[in-house]
């Protein structure tokens, strides 16, 4: 730690930095607004699939980012999963030089441009910032100005590619390209390795393309990561399952010499009630997955989806949030998230929060689904709801959830999300019988290294170790496997 | 991407498609499927693996035409390719020699049954095979399941060819005829159910192998679940074998017909601009 503030008062007290702080009064700066992100129409986004923010421009970013006071400790640095250099970046914002911005940003952040619009910034950097925890105002914009510098960036079409180590020939594998795939993936590269990813689907991408909605994330913005990993010499196999296409042994016959399993929380939770078998009741993973992956809402592509008119989405995260607002852009008249706490407890997003009721999304907080009932045709036509109050917090810290005898009633609805959660993808630990994991299911790593506890070449991390996380964690997860990986391979070398 | 080496005809709907997949032919075992999907528009399919070369790295599948993608995939000649292909998925069929065995396929479900057809006799049991169908001219693989079965037994509904009646009623010829000591079944949902009440009678242990409704194949989406013995089960890494006398058929077919109307429309609007095309 000393090393890192050392280090950090060494950046801040560089010329320019100095410069730039004493180019305004600090005064000036605490008396300027938070900056207000500009959206689309809530009543016309809901009806199409464009992203709602429409990001800063230029004036707003520069002054946004002189609001940042240039901590001498940057506390919102502690709240920052990779540690992202957050003043230096934003002081290159305030002096216009958005390209160097945006190398601050990927010294340790490579998919600045995903984590700026998808990061709960509110939870992590922007909850730690002196804004925030001084002056009880609102913090300085962190999360807009990372994807400001991003998207310059990518718009600028002078993207940094990252310098690559001469190649060393020794072969790595990498399961999964979700972020934390992809992460490890950039960093073995980085290192000279020859780093084949392999992914299930027929996309790149992981959640990033077959769950979060193109409102919130542009398929385009992630398809531009993933050419830089390209043209840094990373191959990619899609439709290829690790486990089921080839066994580990085969890809180490292959000269495969250490794995990154990056594998996810793919599996889909249902609640085991009466009648959740019934047509028209999805998991958000189907329903997301068909409107998102297979682009089933376009007439000109074959996947059929249905989503109704009456659509309810049990649950209260960012996968409950995408579900209902994609069924509202689907038609729908009511678009309901059943949730079983209340609004304080949501683990989603604040912005999604915020969005969704601005869409004409009806929160049915305190409310639990008991049973669905069908049609003669099985189709799901209401469902049995019972009211909720809040207890003593439980286990997680949040407030539990009682239900109120007597409270039950009757909820016209003809399709249903269920978005309760997910569970680790099984293919890799199925295949792995000697792999340590825990009950849930998850990979068992050493938290530094994320190496497996009883498979030296296996090393995790993301969702599959954590059991369901953020982009951001598990992107630093792979950063970390990716230097757990070169240190097992460099000792292996000079050990023979 | 997977190149079609070899496309045969067997009758107007059924074809059998060879290809080009090193990685799947290898890993491959009886009862394993894959998924296809055509183009960057195409919708994505579960097709049985009827059988597969290591050596030369193929794998063949018997498509029957019933929709939009199959009719794309049989529209497909030898040379095109495949814009994906993903496998081997599922959990691989019991193949063990246990004596006698009673197959029974109908409708969809005949393509996927030859492969089991196959491994039992390959294992050394007596297989005998029941293929039902409305009517002669849906009965298909005949031949290529007298290849690999004692005897083959045609039920049509109409009684236009082999014995009128139901499958049902061929099973159970066989089951008073002779020792039956295991009975596996595929076809739609309706028929494995009656199938399944059969052999229950006669208390015969029945694999049913389920053809659900798939978008992944990898336990993702939950699409292709179904209530086997009282819990819900996900058919494409659970299955897609499972005891036909613990499987809710009804359920099974009630969710079989989710897109029932949708795809209906879907295949009339693609054979209407497939005619102005050609
Ligand atoms: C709808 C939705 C919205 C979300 N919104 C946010 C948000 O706003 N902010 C945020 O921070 N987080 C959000 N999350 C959570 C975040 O997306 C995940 O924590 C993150 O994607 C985990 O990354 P990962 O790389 O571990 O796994 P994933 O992104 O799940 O990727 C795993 C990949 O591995 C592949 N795979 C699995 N097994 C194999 C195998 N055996 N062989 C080959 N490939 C395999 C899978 O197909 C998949 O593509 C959201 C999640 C969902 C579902
Ligand atoms: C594990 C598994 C293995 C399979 N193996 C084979 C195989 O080896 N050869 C083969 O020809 N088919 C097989 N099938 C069935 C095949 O997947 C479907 O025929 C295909 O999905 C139809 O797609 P489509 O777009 O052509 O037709 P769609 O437009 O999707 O459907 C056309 C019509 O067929 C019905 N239908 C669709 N899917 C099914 C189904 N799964 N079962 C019963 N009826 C259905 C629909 O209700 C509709 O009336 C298998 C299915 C599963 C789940
Ligand atoms: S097809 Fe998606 S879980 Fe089985």
């Amino acid at each position: 730690m000393e090393n890192i503030a050392e280090y950090l008062k060494a950046e801040r007290s560089q010329e320019w930095r100095d410069e730039v702080r004493k180019s305004m009064k600090t005064k000036l700066r605490l008396e300027k607004v938070r900056v207000q992100m500009s959206e689309e129409d809530p009543n016309v986004r809901n009806t199409n699939n464009i992203e709602v923010n429409t990001g800063l421009s230029v004036e707003e970013a520069v002054l946004e980012a002189q609001r940042c006071i240039d901590c001498p400790t940057p506390t919102c640095m502690t709240g920052c999963p990779v540690g992202i250099n957050i003043p230096k970046f934003v002081k290159k914002i305030e002096t216009e030089d958005f390209l160097g911005a945006a190398a601050v940003l990927k010294d340790t952040n490579g998919l600045p441009a995903v984590c700026g619009r998808v990061c709960p910034q509110e939870k992590q950097c922007e909850a730690q910032c002196f804004y925030t925890i001084k002056l009880g105002k609102p913090a300085v914009a962190i999360g807009h100005l990372e994807r400001f510098a991003a998207d310059f960036e990518q718009k600028s079409g002078q993207i940094a590619i990252p310098e690559v180590a001469k190649s060393n020939k020794i072969k790595l594998g990498v399961v999964g390209s979700g972020p934390a795939g992809l992460a490890a993936s950039g960093d073995l590269a980085k290192f000279g390795y020859d780093v084949t990813v392999f992914e299930a689907l027929h996309e790149i991408g992981g959640v990033l393309k077959y769950g979060i909605p193109e409102f919130r994330l542009p398929n385009d913005v992630v398809d531009v990561e993933i050419e830089s990993l390209k043209q840094m010499g990373v191959k990619f196999r899609t439709n290829f399952i690790v486990g089921k296409t080839a066994s580990f042994e085969d890809l180490k016959e292959d000269g495969f010499k250490a794995f990154f399993v990056g594998s996810g929380a793919g599996l889909p939770r249902f609640m085991n009630i009466p009648g959740e078998n019934y047509n028209g009741i999805f998991s958000s993973n189907e329903y997301l997955t068909r409107v998102n992956l297979m682009n089933a809402a376009n007439p000109e592509y074959d996947t059929p989806v249905h989503s109704g008119k009456l659509v309810a989405v049990i649950g209260g995260g960012n996968t409950a949030m995408d579900s209902v607002r994609t069924a509202k852009r689907l038609g729908a008249d009511r678009s309901m998230i059943i949730y079983r706490r209340s609004e304080a407890e949501m683990p989603a997003r604040l912005e999604e929060v915020k969005h969704a009721k601005e869409e004409g999304i009806e929160f049915m907080n305190l409310h639990n689904p008991l049973e669905y009932y069908a049609d003669d045709k099985g189709m799901v036509k209401s469902m049995k709801v019972q009211k909720m109050e809040l207890g003593e917090p439980d286990s997680s810290g949040r407030r539990r959830p009682i239900a109120i005898e007597g409270s039950e009633f009757i909820l016209e609805v003809d399709t249903v999300v269920v978005s309760v959660g997910v569970s680790p993808n099984p293919i890799v630990p199925a295949a792995l019988p000697k792999l340590e994991i825990t009950d849930w299911g998850t990979i068992v790593v050493d938290k530094d290294t994320m190496q497996s506890t009883t498979i030296p070449e296996i090393f995790a991390g993301g969702d599959i170790v954590r059991g369901g996380a953020t982009v951001i964690l598990a992107m630093g997860d792979g950063r970390k496997a990716a230097a757990g990986m070169h240190k097992y391979i460099q000792e292996k070398i000079k050990a023979n | 991407m997977s190149k079609i080496l070899e496309k045969e005809y067997f009758s107007k709907n059924v074809a059998k498609i060879v290809l080009d997949a090193p990685e799947i032919a290898k890993s491959r075992k009886p009862g394993h499927f894959v998924i296809i999907k055509i183009g960057d528009k195409g919708e994505r399919i579960p097709l049985t693996i009827a059988s597969s070369d290591p050596e030369k790295g193929t794998v063949t599948l018997v498509v029957q035409k019933v929709g939009v993608t199959s009719d794309k995939l049989l529209a497909l000649e030898v040379g095109d390719e495949v814009t994906d292909v993903v496998g081997p998925l599922g959990e691989a069929t019991h193949i063990e020699n246990v004596g006698t065995v009673l197959c029974a396929g109908g409708g969809v479900g005949v393509a996927p049954l030859l492969p089991i057809v196959e491994g039992f006799k390959k294992a050394g049991n007596r297989v005998i095979t029941v293929l039902a169908a409305r009517s002669k001219d849906l009965v298909i693989l005949e031949e290529q399941m007298r290849e690999f079965s004692d005897e083959v037994i045609i039920m049509t509904d109409d009684g236009t060819y082999g014995k009128k009646g139901l499958v049902t009623l061929g099973m159970e010829e066989v089951i008073q005829r002779e020792k039956v000591n295991l009975s596996v079944v595929i076809g739609p949902a309706i028929m494995m159910k009656f199938a399944a009440l059969t052999t229950k009678k006669y208390n015969i242990k029945t694999y049913a192998s389920l053809n659900t409704i798939m978008v992944d194949g990898t336990g993702m989406c939950g699409a292709c679940r179904v209530e086997v013995g009282g819990k819900t089960k996900f058919v494409c890494v659970d299955g897609p074998e499972f005891n036909a006398h613990e499987v809710d058929f009804d359920q099974m077919l009630m969710r079989l017909g989710a897109y029932k109307d949708q795809e209906y429309a879907a295949y009339q609007k693609y054979l209407e601009t497939e005619e102005t095309v050609a």
